[in-house]
């Protein structure tokens, strides 16, 4: 337990603000990729909110917590909370893909402020967070480096030529985090390409894996803590039990809703259910919290 | 040819010139970092890591991930230089150099030895033929190709002192030494006129400096005053120093070590076709083909881009 029972309720508050103005902008941008944000919306809200030294006061200074985003098709997720954070101008999410909007389908750091990588093309967020990782050992700094991966994004082979440099260079200022939502846009992830045993791919590789509920804020957060006490040699991966389009009955668990866009009617079930949703997380905080 | 211009019988390894100046580099600056993909050796970044070891890494057979890693040391506020061969810096992580490196305008700098044919016995496989015309349409990088020893030095110090991404393509083995001093005034962007000449203009880069040298020498003799051009920055181009030569003589000819399509020869026929256009004009390198095998100096004469060939297309086009 990591959390006091009001931390936990008021995050709980904060994953659905993010869900419900996810689906807004979802609306705005004429589709998104908005199954893979869902899936994501509690690590997000548990890095951005309460693990990570990052804010609007210190994105840019040197000893600042990073986080890369490897899944950059999670980008529409990252508007509203960085609009939340006050690093971006709430007033520019309605552009959201429009002409000349500094927000497309994919992450973009040269164009929204608070990004640390420009990413989507998948494979490449571990290397440069191992990159950053090292940085920050060379410039004697105590910063970390969280990279957030899609399951479906370990297909590629740079990954495993990352996770081979981190365990072989002994880099535990990096945390490794996969959303293990086991869809990907072809179909489910062990139709399309076999990832299975995939925590013990990463044994294999040389790290410690923790698999926690990727739904349940307080656990998330205490394995972050967990990865960050980490004082052995041994390189710590987070694998995340989630659902894409967790928390939307519709979208739960399928792969269609990888990228989607939601009508009027849709949106307006989309709210209903994330309400009911969070009604159900915070009695579960109240239920469980101390 | 000019004062700091020499032809020279010396031949030097451009990847040793790499490797020290990269170790004075580290020398001066901390942030200075190395990077290689198991070819530590053979690019000479064991000259740093002889020295610096905690700034090296050496990320064993695996390209993407070393590009990739250089993107993240160079956000992280380091000047990483990852280093292997042409073939594999330009094509086997090049969605890694787009997207990490250039796009992000990440202040990494690649090394790419063994360019061109110059690991000739190696194999086609091993020749990087097409290396500057992946990267030539990348938005913020600077591609550099120097022509021997003292120029590439001269090269790798400036990348560092240039902000941004650049890809400096240096040989296998060793080239000519073209000039007798560091003092010739090296300017990225900026092209070196090796000879005067009024004649005809051979504009090339690398290994083809000193041939084309060689090629304004003989030519000297039989009357014709060849104009030789060091057009070491591939991009961004120096149009003046083409437009110069458009102007100024009767045509011209690129020479360069890579299919003649999208390098050297390509960069110059862009400037020249939006600038009116010369009567005479070839592109020497490997014509659109996969390269053969065998000893360097072969390749250069099968492919007509040594001295010989050179001044056999100088004269065909000169119409003597």
């Amino acid at each position: 337990m990591s959390l006091t029972k009001e931390q936990w309720v008021t995050l709980e508050k904060k994953a659905s603000q993010i869900r419900h103005k996810t689906a807004e902008v979802c609306v705005w941008a004429k589709g998104a990729h908005i199954g893979g944000a869902y899936s994501s919306a509690d690590v997000l809200t548990a890095l951005y909110y309460n693990v990570m030294n990052f804010s609007k006061e210190n994105y840019l200074d040197e000893d600042r917590d990073r986080l890369i985003i490897s899944k950059g098709h999670a980008g529409v997720i990252t508007a509203p909370i960085l609009a939340d954070l006050g690093i971006v101008d709430e007033a520019l999410l309605p552009t959201y893909n429009h002409t000349g909007s500094p927000f497309g389908v994919h992450l973009d750091k040269r164009k929204v402020p608070g990004l640390e990588a420009s990413t989507g093309s998948l494979g490449h967020g571990l290397s440069i967070g191992l990159g950053l990782a090292m940085a920050a050992r060379l410039k004697k700094k105590d910063y970390f480096t969280y990279v957030l991966l899609g399951d479906g994004e370990c297909d590629e082979g740079s990954i495993w030529e990352a996770a081979m440099s981190i365990a072989h260079f002994k880099v535990t200022n990096l945390i490794t985090i996969v959303d293990r939502n086991k869809c990907m846009i072809d179909g489910r992830t062990e139709d399309v390409m076999r990832l299975e045993p995939f925590a013990d791919k990463w044994r294999a590789f040389g790290f410690n894996v923790i698999e926690v509920d990727g739904h349940n804020i307080d656990a998330i957060i205490t394995a972050l803590n967990q990865a960050k006490a980490n004082t052995t040699d041994t390189p710590i991966c987070i694998i995340l039990d989630t659902f894409k389009g967790e928390g939307v009955g519709f979208m739960k668990d399928n792969y269609k809703w990888h990228y989607g866009t939601l009508n009027e009617e849709q949106l307006a079930e989309a709210f209903r259910d994330l309400d009911a949703y969070e009604a159900e997380r915070i009695a579960r905080a109240e239920k469980e919290g101390k | 040819m000019k004062e700091y211009a020499v032809i020279s019988n010396e031949a030097r390894s451009t990847t040793e010139a790499f490797g020290k100046a990269l170790t004075e580099l580290a020398d001066n600056h901390q942030e200075v970092c190395a990077l290689s993909a198991d070819l530590a050796g053979s690019v000479k970044v064991t000259l740093m890591q002889k020295k610096y070891p905690e700034r090296v890494f050496d990320v064993g057979i695996a390209e993407q991930n070393m590009m990739s890693m250089a993107a993240g040391l160079a956000m992280g506020g380091l000047v990483p230089f990852a280093a292997t061969f042409s073939v594999f810096a330009s094509l086997r992580d090049l969605d890694q150099v787009h997207t990490d490196i250039c796009y992000q305008n990440a202040n990494v700098k690649m090394l790419g030895s063994h360019g061109g044919t110059s690991f000739s016995q190696a194999g086609s496989t091993h020749h990087a033929l097409e290396d500057i015309a992946a990267l030539r349409g990348m938005a913020n990088l600077t591609i550099i190709c120097p022509a021997d020893y003292v120029e590439t030095q001269l090269a790798t110090k400036a990348a560092y002192e240039t902000y941004g991404p650049i890809y400096i393509r240096i040989n296998r083995g060793t080239d000519y030494d073209v000039y007798n001093t560091e003092n010739y005034g090296f300017k990225i962007g900026k092209a070196v006129r090796m000879a005067d000449g009024n004649d005809f203009t051979v504009i090339a880069c690398g290994s083809m400096v000193h041939e084309a040298l060689i090629a304004a020498d003989s030519l000297k003799a039989k009357g014709v005053s060849l104009r030789v051009v060091n057009m070491h920055t591939i991009k961004p181009i120096d149009k003046d120093e083409i437009i110069k030569a458009m102007k100024e003589t009767k045509g011209i000819i690129t020479a360069e070590d890579h299919n003649v399509i999208g390098a050297l020869g390509s960069a110059v026929a862009e400037v020249i076709a939006e600038n009116g256009g010369v009567k005479a004009f070839k592109r020497l390198g490997v014509p659109d083909e996969f390269s053969i095998i065998g000893a360097r100096k072969d390749i250069l004469a099968h492919y007509e881009i040594d001295a010989a060939g050179i001044e056999k297309n100088v004269l065909a086009l000169l119409g003597k």
